[in-house]
């Protein structure tokens, strides 16, 4: 399990975990689970389509997701934003379906990106992996106030002179290079899954957010090393692992919740 | 005259006229689509798309565990769909943004049941297409042994809605005046949750998970952007949806000469299409000032009461 060629493996899934640690935190407290679903899934067609031109399959997934990114702002103007937002789903999975039947010596790799692979990573990978990761938690550590403000109230944030709309572009952009770090480890169809299930766990632990946020990091590390562990030695995907444990969480993360609450009540009783 | 009756001839190749599969497609694929749409345009005014496409995916561990199993897909597609919906309502929430996240909990659960029994799929009966199949469908593969249970499932969604008309319309509208009523709230979500499982597996199983989402929320979105009554609403949808699926499937069939050798899918067609549709409509008179949804919710309202 700890073999050289599972180093890079290790390394990148730690990159993959703090990022999406982070960035669950605010997919949780703004209620954005739609968009959290629907970037990486509009995004995977991306990877395949930027290895059928021939270029960095994490180029391919960066852009598919911005473009994701910009149409649901965009339609989100005058819509109801989960309209928008499946919309802008579909078309990105239509023009996928169109590359992916372009040539279909993509069926297999079409899986791994669905569900996940860990195996493979080379030393570019990384480097680049983490660059891009790294640049996303330097936005939540910088946009920490803001991104915060808009999730809690959006007049607050008005008062701030921060129009909404910018923000909510501005986390979705965040998103969408979170997505694009962690679809290839974790795969399309949970990404999502690793954002919402430990950052659920964390707020009920904590209503602090600087708190929660590290909370969540490390049930997010935790998830996927014991995800990893789990796959090397059952040898099902990592995906299935990464989604049950988020399952599992956010069950915990309810069950916290109303303990804290009824302890609370009798505290007010006594 | 004559000029544009060459032009549609040679559009509409005679060999799309004569296909066994175009007709399946045909069918299939024009019932799944006027059923979601009728479904999708409550779906949307209940704020409720992503309980729609969540729906869809997580159908999908339905459809490989039936691939493993071996029994039949559409049995699959509807046990998955409709124990999603039961958990979605059984976790009892107010608050929207709460709603969305177990919601997304519950997809999550489904989508990693999926992988695993599409892992199992692949590894037990080498079947490496599985997960394109499932992701994409194919329309012009669809077995004819699949049309009458098919559209029976469907005709049971439309029933469903049919009953559940004006309860479902007003529960959508207004829940408070809804429940001053006498109508249950409850019941009238965890109904058409179950009429939008039933549509969603039928889509699932005949067009694949993404178009069954497309399905059905584009044409429930034009045509909420158009229309100023839900009755309206509703027809227009199922108008849009049906005719833009037909023409996915005529334009994929003519693909196959644009590019010699393999033809283009439908999905991409009628996904195109209702995207366009969708951004045009937002050019629709009396749009731009924005307050279309509000109408059509007070319309509903006043003649839930009369």
């Amino acid at each position: 399990m700890f073999a050289s060629f599972m180093i890079n493996t290790w390394l990148v899934a730690t990159v993959v975990a703090v990022v999406a640690g982070c960035v669950g935190f605010f997919v949780v407290a703004r209620g954005a689970s739609f968009a959290a679903h629907a970037l990486p899934l509009g995004a995977f067609p991306g990877a395949a389509a930027a290895s059928l031109f021939g270029v960095d399959p994490l180029l391919g997934l960066i852009v598919a997701a911005c473009a994701g990114v910009v149409g649901i702002v965009w339609l989100g103007r005058r819509e109801r934003h989960e309209v928008a937002t499946a919309l802008c789903l579909v078309m990105l999975l239509g023009v996928g379906a169109l590359f992916l039947s372009m040539t279909s010596q993509y069926s297999q790799s079409v899986y791994a990106l669905l569900f996940g692979e860990v195996l493979g990573v080379s030393d570019r990978d990384l480097v680049s992996i983490s660059a891009v990761g790294g640049a996303c938690v330097l936005l939540v550590v910088l946009l920490f106030r803001p991104l915060l403000l808009g999730s809690v109230s959006a007049e607050l944030l008005g008062a701030q002179r921060l129009a909404g709309r910018h923000m909510e572009l501005v986390f979705l952009a965040i998103l969408a290079l979170a997505t694009a770090v962690s679809l290839p480890v974790v795969g399309a169809l949970l990404v999502f899954s690793l954002m919402v299930g430990p950052a659920c766990a964390a707020r009920s632990l904590s209503s602090r957010p600087g708190c929660a946020v590290l909370l969540s990091v490390g049930f997010a590390l935790v998830t996927v090393w014991a995800a990893i562990a789990l796959s090397w030695e059952s040898d099902w995907p990592v995906g299935f692992f990464v989604g049950a444990l988020g399952v599992i969480l956010y069950g915990l993360g309810r069950f916290g919740t109303r303990v804290r609450i009824l302890s609370s009540l009798d505290d007010s009783t006594c | 005259m004559t000029i544009m009756r060459i032009r549609f001839a040679s559009l509409i190749d005679p060999a799309f006229v004569a296909s066994a599969p175009v007709h399946t497609a045909i069918v299939v694929g024009g019932g799944a689509a006027l059923v979601s749409a009728v479904i999708g345009v409550f779906t949307v005014m209940r704020g409720q798309s992503f309980a729609g496409h969540a729906l869809a995916d997580v159908s999908s561990a339905g459809g490989a565990a039936s691939l493993l199993l071996g029994i039949s897909p559409l049995a699959g597609f509807l046990v998955m769909a409709a124990l999603a919906g039961v958990g979605m309502e059984l976790v009892q929430i107010r608050r929207a943004r709460e709603r969305d996240l177990v919601t997304g909990v519950v997809l999550g659960a489904g989508l990693s049941v999926a992988a695993l029994f599409l892992y199992l799929d692949v590894t037990s009966h080498s079947t490496t297409g599985a997960a394109i199949t499932v992701m994409f469908g194919s329309m012009f593969a669809i077995p004819a042994s699949i049309v009458a249970p098919a559209l029976a499932v469907g005709a049971g969604s439309l029933l469903l809605v049919a009953l559940l008309y004006r309860p479902l319309l007003l529960s959508c509208v207004d829940p408070e005046l809804a429940a001053v009523q006498g109508v249950g709230v409850r019941v009238a979500g965890l109904l058409h949750l179950m009429a939008l499982a039933l549509a969603v597996s039928l889509c699932a199983i005949t067009v694949g998970a993404i178009l069954s989402t497309a399905l059905l929320i584009g044409p429930a979105a034009i045509a909420l952007r158009v229309a100023k009554r839900p009755g309206s609403a509703i027809l227009l949808a199922a108008l849009i949806g049906v005719l833009v699926t037909w023409a996915g499937i005529l334009l994929a069939w003519d693909s196959y000469d644009w590019t010699p050798g393999h033809g283009w899918p439908v999905s991409f067609f009628v996904v195109t299409l209702i995207f366009m549709l969708y951004v045009a409509a937002g050019w629709w008179p009396g749009n731009l000032s924005g307050a279309r949804g509000t109408r059509i919710e007070t319309d509903a309202r006043r003649r839930s009461e009369g």
